[in-house]
């Protein structure tokens, strides 16, 4: 056997797989782009679609998710913007640029989340011309990681239509729950402002739906009150003035 | 000389490369929690293994022994890659869960142990098939696992609801601890008590013996 320690052979051997190797890599990672990217579109589309209860059985992602209409909202004037186009802008990294968003202050920042960015996506339900849901992405810090979501609001803005989260790293079976269907189906149809103000939150234990204010609690998490509190938090704040606020009233006034 | 049903059957129970060798023990915790997904992972390692092993074994001519971890390693991680990226291509939801437990492949000890161990010195089809073997003997015991975590952590078995719980209207209150990943822990320590229960030879000598009290005399 010819020796293989030679510094000549060492090199070869080392240079021609790393050719090889980074053919094969680099061959995948193109051959099967086309389909990677059509999977994560599909993923953020069924969240989108679940958060608002519009999620059939057997039916294609792309043509439920043709019925919605993704517009981008400048957050610090409450309107619709044609400042990015809304397929390409990614907002998660939007919140991370100091260029295009802002830092909170800590009174502001009830949701943890430090940044906010100037632009959102919003994702518009038409029924027949006249607007029928708005699903607003929606992120906050709980106990152990930042949760991602969505919430579906009712075309008055102000009722619930379903909420959902895509990403999170919470206890399981505690705060995990949050994904839990019996839980969410708990959503739809609560009120979220009351004067102005957000009024929706997680109560502790078992809403009593016999109190005037049950239409704006929800039930809190067995077992998991610092992710209830969290989830309580980041729903006012996107809900609020320094979120989607100023946005669902220029709405309801047909000024957006 | 082994034959080629001994080399691929001697890792599963005999020469089990979690149970004898405590290899690849990290991701067994990690992905255990739900059959589907540990299925998905077991196929993925049992790629991994059984296609670097080959190529490494096409190759052992001509690796210079001074850099032969890092050609190992590189070649590995280009087949992990390649797994990565086809999971994310066909199985989209399940690769999100395995997250960055794929690419951990990389880093599990029982590729490159078989690599190391067996491709070096061994022929083309015979390393192909150990790398089968060791594969499955790493998914018998994920399996295993992942099978009681699921049925008694969230009363399902690949999703599917076996034991109705009682946050759903059911009578079984699932055990929350088996859903997180230090239970493998238990169930893999008691998994090995079984195997080395079943296959003596398993068991090793202890590495120092206690001596016996000794007891202070009155008076002394």
């Amino acid at each position: 056997m010819a020796n293989n320690d030679t510094i000549k052979k060492t090199l070869l051997v080392a240079v021609a797989l790393c050719v090889v190797c980074s053919v094969i890599v680099s061959g995948a990672a193109v051959a099967l782009k086309d389909a990677q990217v059509a999977n994560k579109l599909d993923d953020r589309n069924r969240n989108i679609l679940a958060a608002a209860g519009m999620l059939e059985e057997g039916v294609p992602i792309a043509e439920l998710f043709a019925r919605i209409d993704t517009k981008v909202v400048d957050l610090r004037t409450g309107k619709f913007t044609d400042a990015v186009a809304a397929d390409n802008y990614n907002q998660r990294k939007a919140a991370k640029d100091p260029a295009v968003s802002d830092a909170l202050s800590s009174a502001e920042d009830i949701a943890k989340i430090r940044r906010r960015e100037h632009l959102a996506l919003v994702y518009i339900v038409e029924e027949q011309g006249q607007l029928d849901k708005i699903i607003l992405p929606i992120h906050g810090y709980a106990l152990w990681s930042t949760l991602y979501g969505f919430i579906a609001l009712e075309s008055d803005g102000n009722t619930v239509a379903g909420l959902g989260f895509y990403e999170h790293k919470e206890t399981p079976g505690l705060g995990g729950e949050v994904d839990n269907p019996r839980w969410k189906a708990l959503w739809p149809g609560k009120q979220v402002y009351l004067d102005g103000q957000v009024a929706l939150k997680l109560m502790k234990g078992v809403v009593d739906p016999d109190s005037p204010d049950a239409d704006y609690q929800v039930d809190g998490l067995a077992g998991a009150t610092l992710t209830s509190r969290g989830v309580s938090n980041l729903v006012q704040f996107w809900l609020g003035e320094g979120g989607f606020g100023p946005f669902i009233a220029n709405l309801r006034a047909g000024k957006a | 000389m082994l034959t080629m049903k001994e080399i691929l059957l001697t890792p599963v129970f005999k020469e089990n490369p979690i149970a004898l060798q405590i290899l690849g023990v990290c991701s067994a915790l990690a992905v255990t929690s739900s059959l589907q997904v540990t299925m998905v992972m077991c196929i993925a390692l049992t790629m991994v293994t059984a296609f670097s092993n080959l190529s490494i074994s096409l190759i052992r001519h001509h690796i210079p022994s001074n850099i032969r971890i890092i050609v190992q390693m590189i070649i590995i991680a280009s087949l992990v890659i390649v797994v990565d990226e086809l999971l994310q291509a066909v199985a989209y939801g399940i690769s999100k869960q395995l997250s960055v437990f794929v690419g951990l492949i990389i880093t599990n000890c029982i590729v490159m142990g078989r690599a190391e161990a067996f491709a070096m010195k061994n022929a083309p089809i015979a390393s192909f098939v150990d790398g089968i073997g060791n594969g499955l003997g790493y998914s018998v015991v994920l399996l295993a696992v992942a099978f009681v975590r699921e049925l008694l952590g969230a009363g399902k078995l690949f999703g599917v609801e076996i034991l109705p719980l009682i946050t759903d209207g059911g009578w079984y209150n699932p055990n929350g601890l088996l859903l997180l990943p230090p239970s493998a822990f238990f169930l893999i320590g008691l998994f090995i008590w079984g195997l080395r229960s079943w296959k003596r030879e398993q068991v090793e000598e202890p590495d120092f013996r206690i001596t016996a009290h000794t007891v202070v005399r009155e008076g002394s």
